[in-house]
């Protein structure tokens, strides 16, 4: 009892002397477009914890015990990194192994380049080096980009950080999201075959259960404005709630969803069950539709110092990509809807084939079948 | 939850700041020529106790559920921490505990090695909620108690530590009660009774050479502060002789030797001690006193300034008090040392913080901030004679 007392003791003793220093490593990232070089000093103390560099065991690291674990070190370090453009990893290799000294002692300098497939606005940085030797370890990055530098800390509460897309300003900034927000609309096709699902009908009317050609372009055009509009309240809704944190849904059930909603919308022209109040069916699908822009946003990153713009200029992006096909469909529809091609042809064939996409994307993001990708290694 | 709470918890998630890159301390990084050049001196190279902690780690490594190894592991590293000052094995220790660390049903003895950890990184609430968890499930655990009241009187709740004390009565020896009582009693208008308790029970035999010198070392805190300076200089002594490498001790001898304008003294005492930060601070002050140590302030001026770049850097909050001493003698920035003090004065308030918070105020001629040292002195009844001629001084 009293010898435990004892080095507690000591232990109560020490509040004030705090020295030599915590575990922490020194990452410096520097993004040129897509590709990215770097540098990473780790304190040869820390690395003979996790992997034993001192391997004659008498209490010293020479260069030559430290070049013997290089191959190790580096598969360790970099297990522990991953830096990711856009939802896609980017490779990293170390390139030279060079020693430097810090205030504490020697350290390990990896200098090392990648390449990001998938360039995009910011970086998402995972860093879980030395977590489970020393849950104090910090990593102190320091990113560069377009000649300014950030610096971030790491640590274990917080080893998932977002870098770059601050840089330029706010105004360059709100402009890279609203472009990746266009982009998104234009490349997302199930957003898109939704959208064209509730708007092929709009130039017509229902009547005697057979679609008719409607009257007047004003009326044409309140009909796709109730769709477009509702639509976009509901994915601007759930955008800025999964965006912020909010609500958040696995992505495999709402892209599942998404992809039966264009079902149901492009089976509701060939059989209609809602006629007149296709809006609210925009409304109701459109909160899932957010969900989905709000995965892809993630994996953008979005960068800390101006979420809130990020996230608008997202959301804008979207609705001018969205405005843009409106824009290029309504005279084009309301031209053509007297003609037997456009209500057999386009909204008849073109809502089953819609059907048949969207089906068969439903199949592989529900059961993770791989269908799309088995036809095309056939043909 | 409001709306603009989450958009706050959401621009929360990362904390970005603009940093200049001149302060780098690295050199360029180098090629060694030599394959046999040795590179790091680890520290198990001098010290059987860690080549042991290191053995033992590898035996967790293999069981890392394994209570009992876990719990020797981190015993031995916070012990090692406090030994070297190395706060890499305070890491080593949470790691070692990682398996119940976080856990709702960790078993009390993890809970008890928590609190100390929390307490050395100055997470004072995270371990009196640790420790008030140990003392509802059982009131005599006296290690707890004891802890408990170390860490209350650290911030400043003295009457809440002099109770745990009192409770402890039962379950310690009458030093380590005396001990427990000292500091929150003599910094609470009540130094001659605290200190007389404290010299009773040193007379009493057969206590061991490590609560003794804890004991001494406290008297002679309290004899510094009612100035009686002869007293301090006898127990700072025996203290020394029980444990001459302890660096709480030599940082407490070596700013009273300082106060006396004895700064020689403090070469001696402190010079093989330079990669403890706090010893190094004191060697620092000494020498910007001594003309024939300018070449060695001037290099140790710049490894300071560089230690607090790097600790600041990773986010460190630890080292505000030395920092602000730091900022305000060597620097001569008194409104950065003031602004460190006050940050300081938050979270921690032993006589030393109320010090270096008068100090830095007085040279930043901040009003408010000393008057919030007098009122502290009025309230708590402080009885530190070198405090309150400083707070008189500034009037």
């Amino acid at each position: 009892m009293i010898r435990a007392l004892m080095t507690i003791f000591a232990l109560l003793l020490a509040g004030g002397a705090d020295a030599h220093k915590p575990s922490d490593a020194y990452l410096t990232v520097e993004r040129n477009g897509a590709r990215l070089q770097g540098q990473w000093d780790i304190a040869l103390r820390d690395l003979d914890n996790a992997l034993g560099l001192d391997a004659n065991g008498d209490g010293e690291i020479t260069w030559r015990e430290l070049k013997a674990r290089h191959a190790v070190i580096d598969a360790y370090a970099l297990g522990r990194l991953r830096i990711a453009s856009a939802g896609e990893t980017c490779p990293l290799t170390v390139s030279d192994h060079l020693v430097d000294s810090h205030t504490d002692g020697a350290y390990a300098v990896l200098k090392f380049i990648g390449t990001c497939p998938q360039p995009g606005p910011t970086l998402t940085i995972d860093y879980r080096l030395f977590r489970d030797i020393d849950p104090q370890h910090r990593g102190l990055l320091n990113f560069v980009e377009s000649g300014e530098s950030r610096s971030v800390v790491f640590s274990e509460e917080t080893p998932l950080r977002v870098v770059g897309g601050d840089s330029g300003g706010p105004l360059v900034q709100f402009a890279t999201y609203v472009h990746e927000g266009v982009w998104h609309i234009w490349l997302g096709f199930d957003h898109i075959l939704f959208l064209l699902s509730l708007l092929l009908p709009a130039v017509l009317i229902r009547r005697d259960r057979k679609w008719q050609p409607g009257g007047s372009f004003r009326a044409a055009f309140i009909e796709v404005a109730k769709v477009v509009t509702a639509f976009t309240l509901a994915h601007s809704i759930t955008l800025s709630l999964a965006a912020l944190g909010v609500v958040s849904l696995p992505s495999r059930w709402v892209e599942s969803a998404i992809a039966l909603s264009v079902v149901l919308a492009a089976l509701n022209n060939l059989f209609p069950a809602v006629a007149n109040g296709r809006w609210i069916a925009a409304f109701a699908f459109g909160l899932l539709h957010g969900f989905g822009f709000a995965g892809a946003l993630k994996d953008l990153g979005l960068p800390t110092g101006s979420l809130a713009l990020s996230l608008a200029g997202f959301n804008i992006g979207v609705e001018l990509g969205q405005l843009a096909i409106v824009a290029l469909f309504l005279p084009l529809a309301y031209f053509l809807r007297a003609t037997w091609g456009y209500r057999r042809l386009l909204l008849a064939g073109g809502s089953t084939a819609i059907a048949a996409v969207a089906a068969v994307w439903f199949a592989e993001r529900a059961f993770d079948l791989p269908l799309f990708a088995a036809l095309a290694s056939v043909s | 939850m409001g709306i603009a709470e989450m958009g706050s918890r959401a621009l929360g998630i990362v904390i970005i700041v603009l940093t200049v890159y001149g302060g780098s301390t690295s050199a360029t990084p180098y090629v060694p020529v030599d394959d046999a050049v040795v590179l790091e001196r680890l520290p198990e190279k001098s010290d059987p106790g860690l080549r042991e902690l290191k053995r033992m780690r590898a035996v967790l490594a293999a069981t890392p559920r394994n209570l009992d190894v876990a719990v020797s592991v981190a015993r031995r590293a916070i012990t090692a921490s406090r030994a070297t000052g190395d706060p890499r094995f305070l890491g080593q220790a949470q790691a070692a505990l990682s398996p119940w660390w976080a856990s709702p049903e960790a078993p009390p003895v993890v809970v008890l090695l928590r609190a100390t950890i929390r307490q050395s990184q100055h997470d004072f609430d995270g371990a009196l909620a640790d420790l008030d968890r140990l003392l509802i499930a059982n009131p005599r655990a006296a290690q707890a108690r004891l802890t408990r009241a170390t860490v209350l009187t650290v911030v400043g709740r003295f009457a809440e530590a002099q109770s745990d004390c009192r409770q402890l009565a039962s379950v310690a020896p009458p030093l380590v009660v005396a001990g427990c009582l000292a500091p929150p009693t003599s910094l609470s208008g009540e130094a001659e009774r605290a200190y007389a308790g404290l010299l009773q029970a040193l007379e009493r035999p057969g206590t061991d050479p490590g609560t003794i010198e804890w004991a001494l070392t406290l008297a002679a805190e309290i004899a510094q502060r009612r100035g009686d300076a002869v007293a301090a200089e006898r127990h700072f002594a025996a203290a020394l002789a029980l444990d001459p490498s302890d660096a709480y001790l030599k940082g407490a001898y070596a700013d009273f030797l300082l106060d006396s304008n004895r700064s020689r003294d403090v070469l001696a005492l402190v010079a093989g001690d330079i990669k403890n930060d706090a010893l190094l601070l004191r060697l620092l002050l000494a020498e910007q006193r001594l003309p024939d140590q300018r070449d060695e302030f001037v290099a140790h001026r710049a490894e300071m300034a560089a230690r607090f770049d790097a600790a600041r850097r990773r986010g460190d909050s630890l080292h505000r008090r030395e920092e602000a001493r730091f900022r305000l003698a060597v620097e001569g920035d008194s409104r950065g040392a003031l602004t460190l003090a006050r940050d300081n004065w938050n979270v921690q308030r032993e006589p030393a913080d109320l010090r270096i918070l008068v100090d830095a105020a007085r040279a930043a001629n901040d009003g408010p901030t000393l008057r919030l040292a007098t009122d502290w002195i009025a309230k708590t009844r402080l009885e530190d004679k070198a405090l309150v001629a400083a707070v008189a001084g500034s009037r």
